[in-house]
């Protein structure tokens, strides 16, 4: 325990930790405990704020020198294999840097607005706490592990400590979640793009404004990659400026009207396109531009809400704790767990935690303020999604997420309905915000995207006045979620395709070159079919589709987030530091529980895929037709769907039952062993490889 | 004492650094230095030639990306 015999805090120093640790706690007493009236949203910042300050210098400290036992003395891979391009240390502040700008995605945005449906606390506590406990010490574990292993993938790391078959599981699993992942994602913008003009026609700007982009980058002046996103940027910004006027006029308004079965269409072939085109030309460029922009906007984001200090209208803890909301189905445990996901704990993280970030890092010493610290940074983001969904009018937010099978297709009816559930509004007020926002309607517009994006709208309103400037702010916060989703999309397809390839490898070896045309295209079109299935049926679900697929979503990468854990949990026992393993091994019991029941409530009961298909089922038996469906062709798809649904399910739970089975027969061969097992590379001293 | 300039320029070429490294390209001198130091057979790559190699590494193995 090198680390352990930290010097003791100065009294200062202890003053001061016990004065952030009083401000957390009054901050907090008074999110947790006002009732009746509405608080303002600073207190919630504040509270996350101080509860992440005393987590990174307590407990982040605690699994540093303690659980990991990091050692500053120890040379990284970074300074071992240096070579100047993937391992090369670096200065700690860029590696953070990076570090979030590839964690940082659509999840933590999408995952709080949606389970603010239960008022504002219920998903604050599970944020702040769940990063802290959980998600925090996932990152900064994975990558604790990956740099004492030569930077090695998590997949690589499972093969050697669990075994061969676990690995081979994981990876399988890995490839679902990411087929999932794309669908939803890709839900989120035909939600928020459907019947609107001026949203798709400035994320359809977005392909022209890349080509141009990608041909600058290549011919003209190589390299210059600050010049080239500022030209896109301006670009973006002039398309979001014209497309008032698409939008307005009579003639072009209707070439960018599609309904959501079109836009997944129209999603479906560019995925495709996009994926099989060189990386250069559509790709890379638009990957620049929205890592950019996903941070310039995080950054618009925390300034809008320091300065407009929104007050929070939606209540602490609303009546939908009960499981009967109107947004996702299903109780307070485990949905709230599964439906915030990435914004608490992402099991996608190991990923990146256990890729380019460990071949990076100058010294150990320098994990926890990227792998901890990063994951609180995403947890802060979490925590300005749900601020924005909160300050929203209660009744606009479940206008805009509530299915039309529950608030029918008008101002009118929404506005009963919803008052009806308790939070008054007038048609008025839903077709005024509407307005504002230069859209024809509000309703039904689920999947976080839109929801935030009138949030934000409000925020910066409230700072920067300005009659159309509202309108303007709602499509750029549309088109940025969407142009980062659209390169998640890209580069996923293409991830998953060279993944297919070398699983199709295996059958018939050429088609794993992935130079060749027919491997290439044969295996793009099984991996857009993939996700492109399950975007289809999202587009046609009575429930609205992210309704159905978010919690699939959800619980495939908590699914991830648990192996992840376990993974460190055997790895802890191996190193023989078995009195630390509550430490990764409570949050891994924790997802495995909240995984495992999600998926039975699935499966079996009133909100499970069973039941839906076995309700469409019978009426389509008794010859009724039940909306959306138009046909009893619709109706037998729907069906049909929801099995294929119930199967999916049915294999995550089976695959985090066979890991765990896996896990913990390592675990306790390693228990039972009385040497460290853990397939470490050996001590190198730092001061002996040559600067 | 660093001055004001001596901080703006390192604040900006840390942004600069790892603005790049965000979109997958490491620091070019210091590949370049690497390359003199360790493989002085090696010819040295023009920037333009560095930045190409790179920019195609980047979408080829697993995704370093998130949801």
């Amino acid at each position: 325990m090198q680390n352990a015999a930290a010097v003791p805090p100065s009294p200062a120093g202890k003053i001061l930790w016990a004065a952030i640790a009083i401000v957390g706690a009054w901050c907090l007493g008074v999110v947790a405990l006002r009732r009746g009236e509405p608080i303002n949203a600073i207190w919630l910042v504040a509270a996350a704020i101080a509860v992440f300050v005393i987590g990174y210098r307590f407990y982040g400290k605690f699994v540093n020198d303690r659980v990991l036992q990091l050692d500053p003395s120890r040379a990284t891979p970074a300074v071992l294999r240096n070579d100047g391009l993937d391992y090369v240390p670096t200065d700690k502040w860029v590696v953070f840097g990076h570090h979030f700008a590839a964690i940082a995605g659509a999840g933590p945005l999408v995952g709080p607005v949606l389970a603010a449906q239960m008022g504002y606390l219920p998903g604050t506590l599970w944020i702040l706490f769940g990063v802290v406990f959980a998600g925090a010490v996932q990152d900064f574990m994975i990558l604790g592990l990956s740099i004492r292993r030569d930077g090695r993938s998590l997949g690589n790391m499972l093969r050697d400590e669990l075994g061969p078959v676990p690995g081979v599981v994981a990876m399988f699993g890995v490839l679902v979640l990411m087929m999932i992942v794309l669908a939803v994602l890709a839900l989120v913008v035909v939600k928020a793009l459907t019947h609107s003009p001026w949203g798709t026609f400035t994320v359809a700007c977005t392909i022209p404004i890349a080509l141009v982009m990608g041909a600058y980058l290549r011919w003209f002046r190589p390299g210059r990659i600050l010049e080239v996103s500022i030209i896109g940027l301006v670009l973006l910004l002039a398309s979001i400026a014209y497309g008032k006027n698409v939008a307005d006029s009579a003639t072009l308004a209707p070439l960018f009207d599609f309904d959501a079965k079109a836009l997944a269409w129209l999603l479906i072939a560019y995925g495709f396109c996009a994926s099989v085109l060189p990386v250069w030309l559509l790709l890379a460029p638009r990957d620049y531009l929205s890592t950019f922009l996903k941070i310039g906007t995080i950054a618009l984001l925390a300034l809008a809400i320091f300065l407009a200090a929104p007050t929070l209208q939606l209540p602490a803890v609303t009546k939908f704790i009960d499981g009967t909301g109107p947004v996702f189905q299903g109780n307070l445990f485990p949905f709230l767990f599964i439906t915030i996901a990435c914004g608490a704990v992402s099991g996608w993280h190991s990923i990146i935690a256990s890729g380019t970030t460990p071949k990076l890092l100058a010294n150990e010493g320098q994990a926890r303020m990227v792998g901890y610290g990063g994951m609180l940074m995403e947890a802060f983001v979490a925590i300005m999604a749900l601020v924005a969904a909160a300050s929203l009018h209660p009744g606009v937010y479940f206008a805009m997420n509530s299915p039309s099978a529950l608030i029918g297709t008008t101002a009118q009816s929404a506005a009963t309905a919803i008052s009806q559930w308790g939070f008054v509004v007038t048609p008025d007020e839903l077709l005024k915000t509407a307005k504002d926002i230069g859209e024809g309607s509000i309703l039904s517009r689920a999947g976080g995207a839109p929801t935030l994006a009138v949030g934000m709208a409000q925020l910066l309103h409230n700072i920067i006045p300005g009659a159309s400037m509202m309108a303007f702010w709602y499509h750029y916060a549309i088109l940025f979620e969407a142009l980062f989703i659209l390169t998640t999309v890209d580069a996923g397809t293409r991830v998953g395709r060279f993944m297919i390839q070398e699983i199709a490898g295996l059958i018939h070896k050429p088609l794993q070159h992935t130079e060749s045309w027919t491997g290439n295209l044969l295996a793009t079109a099984i991996c857009v079919g993939l996700w492109g299935y399950f975007l289809y049926q999202g587009a046609v679900d009575p429930l609205g589709g992210i309704n159905t697929l978010w919690p699939l979503f959800g619980i495939a990468n908590q699914m991830l987030a648990a192996i992840a854990l376990m993974l460190a949990t055997v790895v802890v026992v191996k190193l023989k530091r078995e009195r630390y393993v509550w430490v990764p091994g409570v949050p891994a019991i924790w997802l495995i529980v909240c995984t495992l029941t999600a998926g039975w409530e699935k499966l079996s009961g009133p909100i499970s895929f069973t039941a839906a298909a076995r309700k469409y089922a019978q009426a389509a038996q008794d010859g009724t037709l039940l909306a959306p469906a138009k046909t009893v062709e619709e109706m037998q798809r729907i069906v049909t769907n929801n099995y294929v649904d119930m199967a999916l399910t049915g294999l995550f739970m089976l695959l985090i039952v066979v890991m765990t089975a896996f896990s913990l027969r390592a675990l306790l061969r390693a228990w039972h062993t009385n040497h460290p097992t853990a397939q470490e590379e050996p001590y190198v001293a730092l001061s002996s490889v040559a600067r | 004492m660093n001055s004001p300039r001596q901080v703006l320029r390192s604040g900006w070429k840390w942004a600069v650094q790892t603005a790049r490294l965000c979109c997958g390209v490491p620091d070019y001198d210091v590949y370049v230095k690497h390359l003199r130091e360790h493989h002085p057979e090696r010819a040295v790559p023009s920037y333009e030639e560095f930045f190409r190699e790179r920019q195609v590494a980047r979408y080829r193995g697993t995704g370093g990306r998130c949801c």
